[in-house]
Formats: structure tokens, sequence, C-alpha cells
């Protein structure tokens, strides 16, 4: 009986231990991803030769039989150190200007679901290197690819469409509007026509 | 006899300099200083006391004592009268040392927070891993913007306000007057009168980021008629270039992502996100103090800079080899 006893609390000490031990390996898990979370890669071959040369659908109206988007990885959705370099840039650029603080005035919306030139990464980044119709200038000779796509992964965080871990969760200005943490992920849309 | 030669001319280097908080430039620090001096001192030779105090009765004891001795349970009367007048008469003397150097310590600070009746204002702008200096002029057509380099009359009381754009900076002179934090979406402001022309070096003292060891500032301290005279310099516009090649690399800098992040008065390019260029030539540094200012040096920032200083606000650039040749020539014009 005794013997039992012990036997029994002895198993349930097993199990409590690795109990504790898979805590352990999850939270050094949790804690070694959160390391690669600000991960700052200075020197950068630009990513990808030319995500714009590819054939790339900004809307859904489409000449010809459908074409392939070809599928560019953002290099820096996950990273949020990139991320808020992107978001310095958005205001040094002062896309502010036009699009404000991501609500739109100017310039269309982009903290929304709606999305006139495609919210893919590479379409996002097309769109802010070639420019577009009605205002939108060609960054493709003033940023370096690399600002490009830090400023397209703040973009795509605006709505959260990038992991939630890499959004900056609290903003340096007063703002109406939650930090990009706290946003809700949304559904990207394309609107059907350029407005 | 060597090494203790070399330790002693190292040793007596560190007592003057560019960046040494006890040779000091300014009537602030020359005070600071003597308040240094005057606490080192006086503890200086507390410490020899009290060391003295302490060996020689514990030499003396040794000596008369033996080993088989029974320890004094009390002490007779009259020794123990005179260990109480001695240490009350201790405590008297540094309280009283004590309130002389809190007295002195606080008219220092006094006088270093007295605003000056006159004083030229200076607004320096801290950005990540750089400086901006605002000249300040009632007539908009003067303001002088220059990154970098701060220059002061020697003589004249100057007013630093400090503001910052991105995190907490700190501004420090060590020759001139200590710290002061610049801290953004508030105005902080420093007051120093440099009294003797030099070059002195300022550094960021709060961490701010990768670059935080390569945020440094020269502070160049000129006598009254030539600060005014560079001043004036200051106030020029940047020339047109004579030659093709510059005239080139005018364009090249036009056209190229340069104009984006810097101005230079007179040529249309008005960025703000990086230093104003417009006298980047008589700058003695490149990229607060990292590099000194020459050719090679400015061709491998503009082409490399992530490099050089890894993690800058300024990105790598990819120009043809025509194109870096001309925008150097053109970047050499701007005195």
């Amino acid at each position: 009986m005794s013997l039992r006893c012990r036997n029994a609390g002895w198993k349930r000490g097993a199990r409590r231990t690795s109990g504790v031990r898979l805590a352990a390996l999850m939270a050094s898990v949790v804690l070694i991803a959160g390391c690669e979370r600000e991960a700052r890669r200075f020197q950068e071959s630009p990513p990808t030769a030319s995500p714009t040369g590819d054939p790339l659908v900004v809307s859904d109206l489409q000449p010809g039989p459908a074409v392939v988007v070809s599928n560019v990885e953002a290099p820096y959705d996950d990273n949020a150190w990139a991320v808020s370099e992107g978001k310095s840039l958005y205001n040094a650029m002062n896309c502010s200007g036009c699009h404000f603080q991501g609500g739109g005035g100017i310039g269309p919306p982009l903290m929304d679901d709606d999305w006139t030139y495609g919210s893919e990464p590479q379409q996002v980044f097309a769109s802010i290197a070639e420019g577009r119709p009605n205002g939108m200038p060609a960054w493709k000779f003033m940023l370096s690819a690399q600002q490009i796509w830090e400023i397209t992964s703040y973009v795509r965080s605006l709505s959260g469409l990038n992991p939630k871990g890499a959004r900056n969760a609290r903003d340096d200005h007063m703002m109406r509007k939650p930090p990009e943490a706290s946003t809700p992920n949304a559904r990207p849309k394309n609107s059907t026509a350029p407005r | 006899m060597m090494r203790s030669r070399l330790a002693l001319v190292i040793l007596l280097a560190a007592c003057s300099g560019r960046q040494n908080a006890l040779d000091p430039a300014s009537a602030q620090n020359r005070s600071i200083t003597a308040l240094f001096w005057a606490m080192f001192v006086v503890a200086a030779f507390i410490w020899f006391v009290v060391t003295v105090a302490f060996l020689v009765p514990a030499v003396r004891q040794r000596r008369t004592t033996r080993e088989d001795a029974e320890p004094a349970l009390e002490l007779p009367a009259e020794t123990s009268r005179r260990q109480t007048r001695l240490v009350s008469g201790a405590t008297a003397v540094t309280v009283l040392i004590l309130l002389v150097f809190l007295i002195y310590d606080f008219g220092v600070g006094r006088a270093l927070a007295t605003h000056p009746a006159r004083a030229l204002t200076i607004e320096l702008v801290g950005h990540q891993w750089w400086w901006e200096v605002h000249y300040a002029d009632p007539d908009p057509s003067k303001i002088v913007i220059d990154a970098d380099e701060l220059h002061v009359p020697v003589g004249q009381s100057v007013q630093i306000k400090l503001v910052s754009r991105d995190v907490i900076h700190s501004f420090w002179v060590p020759n001139l007057i200590g710290k002061r934090d610049l801290i953004p979406g508030y105005t902080s402001s420093i007051f120093f009168t440099a009294d003797r022309p030099g070059v002195y070096r300022a550094q960021c003292a709060e961490f701010c980021g990768h670059q935080h060891a390569k945020m440094a500032l020269d502070v160049v301290a000129h006598p009254a008629p030539e600060f005014s005279a560079w001043l004036e310099r200051q106030r020029a516009p940047a020339a047109d270039p004579s030659d093709s090649l510059a005239a080139n690399g005018k364009r090249v800098f036009l056209s190229a992502a340069c104009s984006k992040c810097h101005a230079i008065t007179g040529v249309e390019a008005y960025g703000t996100v990086g230093p104003n260029l417009t006298h980047l030539a008589t700058r003695r540094t490149l990229a607060a103090g990292t590099l000194p200012n020459t050719r090679g040096n400015l061709g491998g920032w503009i082409v490399d800079p992530q490099s050089i200083k890894p993690g800058a606000r300024m990105p790598s650039n990819q120009l043809e080899s025509r194109d870096l040749v001309a925008l150097l020539a053109y970047l050499e014009t701007l005195k």
C-alpha cells in the first residue's frame, strides 16, 4: 500500500517534472523566436532582383488569359525592427502628406481592407516603386529596394497583413487609431477599378 | 623604468586634450573643475589622515600586546573620556566640511543655472546618429543650418537649445559644460561661455541606439570676429559649379536619391531627413565624427555607409563610377 502510494507519488512527480520541462522548452522556443523578431540586417543585397519586373496583377480586370502572380515573399513582414524603420521612412518621406497616418485623405486609405492595386507584398512594392496614377510618385529612384521593402511591410501592417508580433505596439505620437499590433486583421479585397 | 616613464606620459597626456573635463575651456567648467579639485584634495587629505590613524595604533598595539594577556573589558575612565572627545570632535569636523562643500556646491550649481542677460541662441537637434545645428536669426533668409559641428564665439554667453527628433540623446562637451539630455517633444537648454579658442569634442552621452558611439560633435570656439565671418560665409548659398565635371555631379545629386534626404541651399534639394550639405566641404568630419572628411572617405561613405556605420539612416547607393566621380567633384565644391 505504502509502496504503491509512494510509487504513485513518484509518478505524479515525474509527470510534474515533464510538465515543467515542457513549459521551459516552450518558453525557450518563444524566447528564441523573440530574438529573431528584431534581427537587424543592415547590409542586404537587394531581395530579389526586381519584383516589379515580373508580370504583376494589380486589379481583377485583366486582358487575355489569367496571369499567375509571382509569389515574392516580403523579406521584412516578420521583422519588427524593419517594420518600425518602414514607419519612420513613411513619415520621413512624407507619405503621411497624402495618406495621413493610414486613414487616407488626398491619397487612398491604407488601413482598410480595400486595395486598388493589390495587397500582396510585391504589389505594394510595385505601387511604391513605380508610382500610381493621380499623384503617387515613383520612389524607385529615391529609395533603395531595402527601404521600399521596409515601407511595404509597414503599410501591410496597417491593416494587419503581417504577423502580429512584428507590428508596432505603441505609437510615438498621439493617435486616434489603435496601434498596429491591436488592429484586427483585415481580409484584403481588390476593388474592381482604380479610383 | 621605461614603462613607468610611459605611464607618466600617458597620465600627463590625460590632463589636457579636446575631450577632457579637467581641461576647462569655459567659465562654467572652470568653476566645476575648481569644485572638483577642492573636493578631491580635501577628501585625499582626510583619507590619508584616517589611514595613518588606523595604521599607527595597529602597529603599536601589536608590539605591546602579549598573546596570553586578558583583553581589558573596561577602559580606564580617562581613556574613555578622551576617546569620546576625539570621536565627537571628528564628527563635528566631518559635518562642518560637508556643510562647507554643500554650500560651495550649491553656489556653483546656482551660477550654472543662472540665465545670462544676453546670450547667442543656437538650436541643436539630435538625430540617430548625427547632430543638426540651427543658428537662429530674426531674418529667415539668414538662418544657417549646419550639421555635426557647433561653432561658438569666445567670450560670449551661448544658449544651446536642445531638442530631439527621435530618441533621447545627451549633449556633453567635457571641456565646456556637463551633460544635458535632448528629449523628444521637449526643449531643454544649457548655457556656457567659451573663454579659449579651440576645437573640443562633444559626445552623445545617452545610449541612443546602434551607432551611439559614433555620434560625436566638434565644438569649435572662434574669437568673436572670426565667428561672425564664419557665420556670414555659411549664409551664402552653394555656388554653381564652374567646371563640367562638377556640373555633371550636380545633376547626379539631383537625379539620384541624395536630394530626397539632403538639402543644399541654392539648389532644388530640400530634404530635411539627413544633414544639410550646403557647406559640406568645410566640415572636418563625415557621419558625426566617424571619418575625416576626405574625398576617398566621402566616396566610401556614399557607396557603402552600412559597412562604415551599420544601421545609419543613409542607405547604400549603387552609382555608376563616372557618376560617383562627378558627384564627388561636385560635393567638393560645396565650400
